[in-house]
């Protein structure tokens, strides 16, 4: 993983990330198991805690594969455009529909944010109390979060005549105007990584790793 | 050809119509302007003549639409979509949300009607060069000014090159300069062969691209003439609306006993020496 994320020119702060986000888990992981896991091989004692040797390989191997999943997952993060993931699962037949709400859902993140610190200024603007103890922000937006949802509902109606007025509704494909770019080397790379992927599985199967015990 | 007949058209769950019995005919290359006060029915009159009410919104229509002779009824919405097109006064809700470029988002009709790469980029292009958006293609649909998001609105449904344009005040968030484009715009569409409606409380813009204008209130036509004879008609103000400066100047002209025609031949005989 490290040396794609090194090739992509992602590494650094790959692992930063793959860090941050494995850093908790991996503490308590390591505490719970190397403390609590019975074992023959007692290496240390603190208070009524033994530290046994096959905690400490329990918790190895638990470190290990965290670690991969983390780096899996910051990798495509990192690497790859959600907007394109999605545009190019739609041309390799992914449900238009499916492919909107997706779409859909990316481009209102940022927009809900930034609404709802407009809705949060113009409360302050109003004399309503956002900052304090959680009962008076509470008592702050109550009143607005009615006619929030209701003026959005309102809008939901004329947003999908919009969009039938441009022929949403109308079935079969549409045609995308951008095709990502990908090349044989990259096709190759796939298949070996599926390739890798499936031998890994019938290993597994066959039993030639060993169980986390 | 858009013909509307005996159009009584009810919202689903209202007990009442809101338009009575209106008739409305554009004929290919005309622009006709549709004025009223508040409440009056333009905007429902706007949904019913794009075949989206009842199409899609429901309720209950009495009376017939027919798009260049094929009637409406029988439609499903995305083959009224690609005869007539209908922009709401809202441009954020016009905007689809699932473009992250004013030229994605401009694109996006052509692409759903399935065209070819090329002619969803002719279309997009020209749409483009109509409102003048040149400027914009690369910006963010979501972070946009309400004029500019106005004209991008559109310039999407120019994009779908429909016969039919059906506008529910699409300058109200425009400064003088947008609604001038709009207005050209209008004109070169119209001059192409595609006849508009146009739903609008600024007359000025109509006394300038309208050959027909009608009044609507309550849910009935009240008025229909060509342009300059409905603006100049005294009844128009205890009607709510208010007619375009070039009428109310010739108006106030003639209340201090002035002919209009004399002010003409003055100007010009002016700017001449
Ligand atoms: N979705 C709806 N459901 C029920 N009634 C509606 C709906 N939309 C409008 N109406 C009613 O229909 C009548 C005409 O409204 P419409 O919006 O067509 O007026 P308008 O001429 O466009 O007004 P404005 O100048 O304010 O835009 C009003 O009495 C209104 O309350
Ligand atoms: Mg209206």
């Amino acid at each position: 993983m490290l040396p794609a994320a090194a090739l992509a020119g992602v590494g650094g702060r790959l692992v930063r990330i793959s860090l941050l986000l494995t850093l908790p888990i991996a503490i308590s992981v390591v505490l719970v198991s190397v403390f609590t896991r019975a074992g023959t091989t007692v290496l240390f004692t603190i208070g009524p805690f033994d530290a046994t040797a096959e905690g400490v390989d329990f918790a190895g191997q638990t470190l290990v594969r965290l670690f991969a999943i983390s780096t899996s997952i910051g990798l495509f993060g990192l690497t790859t455009e959600p907007r394109s993931f999605i545009l190019d699962l739609e041309r390799r037949r992914l449900s238009p529909r499916f492919a909107f709400v997706a779409l859909a859902t990316l481009e209102a993140v940022p927009a809900m944010v930034e609404r709802s610190s407009v809705i949060a200024s113009a409360q302050r603007a109003r004399g309503l109390d956002t900052e304090g103890s959680i009962r008076a922000r509470l008592r702050g937006i109550l009143p607005l979060v009615g006619p929030v949802i209701l003026s959005s509902l309102t809008e939901v109606e004329e947003r999908s005549l919009a969009l039938e007025v441009r022929a949403f509704g109308r079935p079969g494909r549409r045609q995308l105007l951008w095709r990502l770019p990908d090349s044989g080397r990259q096709l190759l790379a796939r298949a070996l990584m599926l390739g890798g992927l499936l031998a890994a599985i019938a290993l597994r199967l066959a039993g030639a790793f060993p169980r986390l015990p | 050809m858009l013909e509307l007949t005996g159009a009584t058209y009810r919202y689903a769950g209202y007990a009442r119509p809101v338009l009575h019995g209106v008739d409305l005919r554009l004929d290919d290359g005309e622009i006709v302007g549709l004025v009223g006060p508040n409440e009056a029915g333009k905007s429902t009159l706007c949904l019913v003549a794009s075949g989206l009410a009842p199409a899609s919104i429901g309720g209950d229509l009495k009376g017939t639409l027919t798009l260049d002779g094929t009637p409406a009824a029988g439609l499903k919405t995305h083959e009224l979509a690609a005869r007539v097109v209908v922009g709401f006064q809202n441009p954020n809700t016009q905007r689809s949300g699932i473009a992250a470029t004013v030229f994605e988002e401009i694109a996006l009709g052509p692409m759903n009607l399935g065209l070819a790469v090329e002619e969803t980029v002719a279309r997009t292009r020209e749409a483009i060069a109509r409102l003048h958006l040149e400027s914009l293609i690369e910006r963010d649909p979501q972070r946009l000014s309400g004029g500019q998001a106005q004209l991008v609105g559109i310039a999407s449904l120019l994009a779908m090159r429909p016969r039919h344009v059906i506008l529910d005040e699409p300058t109200a968030q425009l400064d003088p300069a947008g609604t001038r484009l709009v207005g050209e715009a209008l004109r070169a569409l119209a001059e192409a062969g595609t006849s508009l409606l146009i739903a609008e409380h600024k007359t000025d813009l109509l006394d300038e691209v309208c050959g027909r204008i009608l009044v609507i209130d309550g849910g009935r036509i009240v008025m229909d003439g060509p342009t300059a004879t409905v603006f100049d008609d005294p009844r128009l103000h205890d009607l709510g609306v208010e007619p375009p400066a070039r009428a109310r100047l010739a108006r106030a002209l003639a209340d201090r006993g002035v002919e209009p025609a004399a002010v003409t031949a003055a100007l010009a005989q002016g700017l001449g020496a």
